[in-house]
């Protein structure tokens, strides 16, 4: 589903990734983890299409096609979708109204009708309900004034709607309360299908618990230093990331 | 000829047309003269450092149009808000157009100004309240010199008025240029409330400059609604005087949302004449290309215990300039006094400019003012938050700018209005979003 092949990236001049590779197949979860700085959050943005940063050299190549020069609404058509560290507040647009404007969006691209008003409605009230949003929440201005809970628990909410190939979780247990976490954590698994992918990339083990990989990728100083199977988060948690710079700078 | 010379010579022809015996020949005279004294505002006058009149001045402008067009209403139709039913005083070119108006004496007066001057059942109320407000600035003195037609609207005590009143000014571009100088006058009653729609409209592009002045008297508990539809083409400049004055315990709103236009200056002043007065002046202006609006407000705050809210958005696209100068003036015995201003801008090209200068003149101690001017981009994180989602790059903007206008257009009290200028806001930003914010 997607192929990363020697992907290089920098912001104003800076390199941040420095030769990454990874591959995904549909079906499976997988968990990029690193210290702070390591690049993670940038890989997330540069998948989708962040023009702040600029593709040095590489490839990205999802569904056999190379979309490094993609806009980003045109990867979400696609069926990109990123959940965001920090989802931005943007008030006078509420969270139903914009659901309704990317989902048309995306449709138009694909040359459908807009979703009849009954269909968006149902479709609104059965993914809500997955993820425990009050309706009234919904009439709210998105993001305004929600808690960090709220915030994460409307990004699966609108991973949930618009139905992705490929998820990105960029720290989405950051903020999260233990309950927020397991109705986050719920969600995705619900969401979870042979046909889909996810990557969830997180500081901690703690998500892991909940949304169970079947790759862990350490990334480090802009590169994947050491990939394994679930086990490697609980090494990481026990035992920190120290050991991996130590192989790394070996 | 310069158009100052030209005017002033035509006075005399004018005062033939018009009845010499009129009570407000006086008043002309007195007017003609001040227009004479200070001549068009320049830039060396403080108020319009950042407006310049000198291009739109330029043209030859016909000062007495030729009457008769035979515009019909459907040719037209589309300036209206025309999916509910409205009283209508409308004109063309300046002369009243019956088979477009639907007037009304039925317990209000809802007609036109060059009866209420001539009609002797009138005459109380243009004596009482005819030039009482507005100022005798030279364009004020200038409108008032050549007053002859407008909107004439009298409401009585206890009216709650069921259909919103629009003024529409066509101008129809049978002459080559024009200059049209509208003169409204509005007069709500105790407990009466208004709702009222105007709107000044070109229908070729030949030049039109407007010189329009509307005095509005809200007295006791009168709640009066009033909107100013400002989306004319681009060779039409208008020069909006309103003055307003308010007795005690009245609400009156104005909002002006600015979208067309070669050069749009609203001087709008609010007079507050009495106490626990409510006084909201709001504002969306969103225009591009070479256009100019100034928005020139004034807020007096005269006695104790009144509100006023300011609420100012624009958006400036390609060479387009804009102004807003908020004065509010608290006098020594408004104590008590809640006065607000906000203006907030987005400039959406390198090349746009917004001159914005909140001025607050407070002579009393126990007062809440406020004002704050923000000129900023469109927020890139926000946009890419959007895309990521799959809305274009357009619509996203689009949906930002609607966004940014939104905390005018909620308190817009006609639904007709409101979806009216919304779909006004998305064709100027060329986009089409199937729901209103």
């Amino acid at each position: 589903m997607l192929k990363i092949n020697n992907l290089h990236a920098s912001i104003d001049g800076k390199a941040i990734l420095r030769g990454v590779n990874l591959e995904i197949n549909a079906g499976e979860v997988h968990a990029i983890m690193g210290p702070n700085g390591s690049g993670k959050s940038t890989l997330a943005a540069v998948i989708a299409g962040k023009e702040e940063f600029e593709v040095e050299s590489g490839e990205i190549i999802f569904e056999n096609e190379n979309i490094d020069e993609l806009a980003p609404e045109d990867r979400a058509h696609k069926g990109i979708f990123m959940s965001f560290q920090y989802p931005i507040e943007i008030p006078g647009v509420s969270v139903t109204n914009f659901m309704k404007t990317a989902i048309n969006e995306t449709r138009k691209a694909k040359g459908l009708a807009d979703m009849p008003a009954n269909e968006m409605l149902k479709l609104i009230r059965e993914k809500s309900e997955l993820l425990e949003i009050d309706r009234k929440f919904l009439s709210r201005s998105l993001n305004e004034g929600f808690s960090g809970g709220e915030k994460k628990r409307n990004e699966i909410f609108q991973m949930a709607m618009l139905e992705p190939k490929l998820a990105i979780l960029d720290e989405t247990d950051s903020g999260l309360d233990i309950d927020a976490l397991r109705i986050v954590a719920n969600g995705v698994n619900k969401l979870k299908s042979q046909d889909n992918a996810v990557i969830v990339i997180t500081h901690y083990q703690r998500l892991l618990e909940y949304i169970v990989p079947d790759f862990v990728h350490v990334l480090y100083d802009g590169r994947i230093v050491k990939s394994g199977g679930k086990e490697l988060a609980h090494q990481l948690e026990e035992k920190g990331y120290d050991w991996i710079k130590e192989e790394v700078n070996a | 000829m310069e158009l100052k010379e030209k005017l002033i010579s035509s006075f005399l022809a004018f005062e033939n047309l018009v009845d010499i015996d009129s009570p407000i020949h006086d008043v002309r005279s007195e007017a003609i003269k001040t227009f004479e004294t200070h001549g068009f505002p320049s830039k060396r006058d403080e108020a319009w450092k950042y407006t310049s009149l000198n291009t739109i001045l330029k043209h030859d402008y016909s000062v007495f149009p030729k009457h008769e067009n035979a515009i019909e209403y459907n040719d037209v139709k589309k300036y209206f808000i025309h999916d509910i039913d409205t009283y209508k005083i409308v004109f063309m070119d300046g002369k009243y157009s019956s088979h477009l108006s639907q007037t009304t004496h039925d317990g209000i007066d809802v007609c036109l100004m060059s009866s209420a001057l001539s009609k002797p059942k009138y005459q109380l109320i243009i004596e009482n309240y005819f030039n009482k407000v507005a100022t005798k600035d030279s364009l004020t003195s200038l409108n008032t010199a050549f007053s002859q037609e407008g909107a004439y609207i009298h409401i009585g005590k206890n009216k709650l008025v069921a259909k919103p009143i629009q003024i529409v000014h066509f101008s129809t571009g049978s002459e080559s240029a024009l200059m049209l100088q509208p003169r409204n006058l509005i007069v709500v009653d105790e407990n009466s409330h208004v709702q009222i729609i105007e709107r000044h409209q070109s229908l070729t592009d030949n030049p039109v400059l407007t010189n329009s002045v509307t005095e509005i008297f809200a007295n006791k508990r009168a709640i009066i609604d009033y909107y100013k539809i400002q989306n004319d083409n681009e060779n039409a400049s208008l020069i909006d005087n309103t003055f307003i004055n308010q007795k005690q315990e009245s609400f009156t709103s104005m909002h002006t949302f600015s979208f067309g236009g070669k050069l749009t200056r609203n001087n709008l002043n609010f007079y507050q004449n009495g106490e626990r007065i409510d006084s909201t002046l709001k504002g969306v202006t969103i225009i591009g290309n070479k256009q100019h609006v100034d928005h020139n407000t004034l807020v007096h705050h005269i006695q104790p215990n009144c509100e006023s809210h300011q609420d100012y958005k624009g958006i400036f696209a390609d060479n387009s300039t804009g102004v807003f100068n908020g004065r509010v003036i608290v006098n020594r015995e408004a104590q008590k006094t809640n006065a607000f201003q906000a203006n907030n801008n987005i400039l959406i090209s390198d090349k746009a400019s917004i001159n914005t200068k909140p001025q607050l003149e407070i002579f009393a101690d126990d007062v809440k003012c406020s004002h704050g001017c923000t000129i900023g981009q469109l927020d890139e994180d926000a946009m890419f938050y959007m895309q990521s989602r799959g809305i274009p790059e357009k619509e996203a903007k689009a949906l930002l700018m609607y966004a940014f206008s939104n905390n005018v257009l909620s308190s817009v009290k006609i639904p007709e209005i409101k979806q009216r200028i919304t779909k006004i806001i998305a064709n100027k930003l060329g986009v089409n979003i199937g729901f209103d914010l």
